[in-house]
């Protein structure tokens, strides 16, 4: 009886979880144009979004600016990381805090702070557009990288860096052929949480775009505001479809990895 | 034997105001198998790390084959390291592991293979080439821990107490292991250890090192039997320590009764201490000891009796295959070269510290 309460308290929660967007699925399939009836099943609006070309155009700018940041990100996180995990006690600390605090902080002042900086900057010919976005993008993903790749970095065997140092190897060579192959699948999350982040923000690329800018989520916003149509809820399905999948590769690759090693373990 | 390979002149190095090494002189020979013995935080690891080149000294040189190393970094010194926790390559194969520093120095592919073999041969493990680290036994992966420092044909093998995660049975088989291994490779090694059987079984020389300070250099022997303080007496081995005088040449006062020496030149009436082995003391009739005491305990050990006696105030410590039962009234008697007598400490730091067992 008890087992039972729980499996139907657990199904309720999910459903209150996911029933909006389940619902907008359901809606991207929907042939009639009206919210409330089921008309059969198409997939016209798909094709009528690949069709239009400023939805193109704003999936191009997305997909870059998530792929640029990432990659910038998780190069100057990674450097940073190794840098705090150096540091003594007292010194990681106050990093790492400093670290956490654009997490927590609400996008929205983070938005704003990033406008006022840029207009600030005005004066020394910054203008808003695609290199705005792209530093705040760079800016709110350093830390999800600096969060993946320090637990790595304090599980990896200090020794084993100076060990590669005792065979002869320069420190750049002992970086990249004894430390970095360990610290990798931190680094490979990192980079995929930042894409995930950039692929899915709103409201910090909403005040640092500029006019003429969009990435998918402001599009989605823009054509919201001038009426609901069904090609926003294809997008809508394929934006939340991309950022479930990234989310599972971002939990699913360490512990493949783990398993992987634990039966190579038991092997002996 | 007798060439010096590697001189220490006046190292003091210390971490955030703590001082770990003071002024600290040491040299070793080529082809010595030299042992720093002590507790921890006795600086013994911060030695060794300083002639890997893992740390610079705040003062003083490394002299190495009469060049100055003081400053040369870990990857340009004729020394490998072999580390603690093995510090294996765990994203690599062994064999990989073992030529590492060989292509590093790009050696041609047929001389890693056959080097690769050697190691693997000298080290018992053959045919473990394409194994990975983690499959491997602490005992197997210490092996290739030290097969990997050796293909590098370095001059002296450093050991940061290489055998210390290992289970007893395995600690003892590798000790005669490295014994053998030195013997067939010719070269120095450097051993730190705290483990006083460890350092007594395999070292031609042991530097017996407490809170930054040489205590006292020599061989096993040396160390074990004519200990200069109590520090050492005490961390080597067990002992008892008695504070006695030394009424003159050749006899001195324990406990009240006198007892003959063989140790001259400490003037008359002066305050020493006195080491006696617990395997040196004989029990007997008390009329024929020295000092009459009661048998207080009796632990049996295996190859002997451990016994506690009372006698003159002092529990003495006995190890004995002749038991005699709690209660029982016996004499102590100690041959007179079996007495060992210090100069009392001048300073803290020659204090035997009783906590570190």
């Amino acid at each position: 009886m008890k087992k039972h309460a729980e499996r139907i308290y657990l199904a309720l929660i999910f459903i209150l979880l996911y029933a909006p967007i389940a619902t907008l699925i359901v809606l991207s399939f929907n042939k009639s144009k009206t919210r409330s009836k089921w008309g059969g099943f198409t997939l016209k609006w798909y094709s009528s979004m690949f069709q239009n070309s400023s939805i193109m155009d704003a999936l191009y700018t997305t997909l870059l600016i998530a792929l640029l940041s990432a990659a910038a990100a998780t190069l100057i996180g990674t450097m940073a990381a190794m840098g705090i995990s150096s540091m003594n006690r007292r010194m990681k600390t106050i990093c790492m805090s400093i670290t956490n605090i654009p997490m927590l902080n609400a996008d929205i002042v983070t938005g704003i702070s990033l406008m006022l900086l840029f207009i600030a900057l005005g004066a020394f010919g910054v203008k808003f557009g695609f290199g705005t976005v792209l530093t705040a993008h760079i800016t709110f993903n350093i830390p999800y990288v600096i969060l993946s790749v320090m637990p790595k970095l304090k599980q990896t065997n200090k020794s084993t860096y100076e060990a590669a140092l005792d065979l002869g190897a320069s420190p750049v060579q002992a970086f990249f052929k004894v430390v970095f192959p360990d610290i990798l699948p931190g680094v490979l999350s990192g980079f995929l949480l930042a894409f995930t982040m950039s692929l899915d923000d709103f409201v910090i690329t909403h005040f640092t775009k500029g006019p003429g800018l969009d990435t998918l989520s402001t599009k989605i916003y823009t054509e919201v505001k001038k009426g609901i149509k069904p090609e926003m809820y294809s997008l809508s399905t394929l934006l939340f479809l991309s950022v479930l999948l990234l989310l599972l590769l971002i939990n699913l690759a360490p512990n493949a990895k783990k398993i992987s090693a634990e039966n190579k373990g038991n092997k002996k | 034997m007798s060439n010096k390979l590697i001189d220490l002149v006046h190292i003091s190095k210390s971490f955030d105001n703590d001082m770990v090494l003071d002024d600290l002189n040491l040299y070793i020979r080529e082809n010595e198998f030299l042992t720093l013995l002590g507790p921890s935080g006795c600086g013994k690891t911060t030695t060794l790390r300083i002639l890997g080149g893992f740390e610079n000294p705040d003062q003083g040189q490394v002299i190495f084959h009469g060049e100055d190393i003081t400053h040369l970094p870990p990857n340009k010194r004729q020394l490998n390291t072999v580390f603690q926790k093995y510090a294996l390559f765990s994203h690599m194969t062994i064999a990989e592991n073992i030529a590492f520093g060989l292509k590093i120095k790009k050696k041609s592919k047929a001389y890693i293979d056959d080097k690769i073999k050697y190691a693997l041969k000298l080290v018992n493990l053959d045919g473990f080439e394409n194994r990975k680290p983690d499959s491997l036994s602490g005992g197997q992966q210490q092996r290739i821990a030290i097969a990997r420092a050796i293909v590098n044909e370095p001059k002296v093998l450093l050991l940061d107490e290489p055998l210390g995660a290992l289970d007893l049975k395995l600690r003892k088989d590798m000790q005669y292991e490295l014994i053998r291994l030195k013997n067939e490779l010719g070269i120095t090694f450097i051993y730190v250890t705290h483990d006083q059987e460890e350092a007594l079984t395999m070292s031609d020389t042991i530097v017996v090192m407490n809170q930054g300070y040489i205590q006292q250099i020599g061989t096993p022997e040396h160390i074990y039997n004519e200990p200069e303080n109590a520090f050492v007496a005490d961390f080597i081995g067990e002992s008892n320590i008695i504070p006695s005088t030394m009424i003159e040449d050749r006899l001195v006062e324990i406990l009240g009764a006198k007892f003959e020496c063989v140790d001259t030149g400490f003037g008359q009436n002066r305050p020493v201490d006195v080491v006696i082995r617990p395997e040196d003391i004989d029990l007997v009739k008390p009329e024929d000891g020295t000092i009459q005491g009661v048998v207080t305990g009796l632990i049996f050990k295996g190859v002997h009796y451990e016994m506690d006696v009372m006698a003159g105030g002092y529990e003495w410590l006995v190890h004995s295959t002749d038991m005699f039962p709690v209660g029982t009234r016996v004499g102590i008697h100690v041959d007179p070269f079996d007495i060992q007598i210090m100069n009392k400490p001048e300073s803290e730091d020659e204090e035997a510290v009783i906590s570190i067992e």
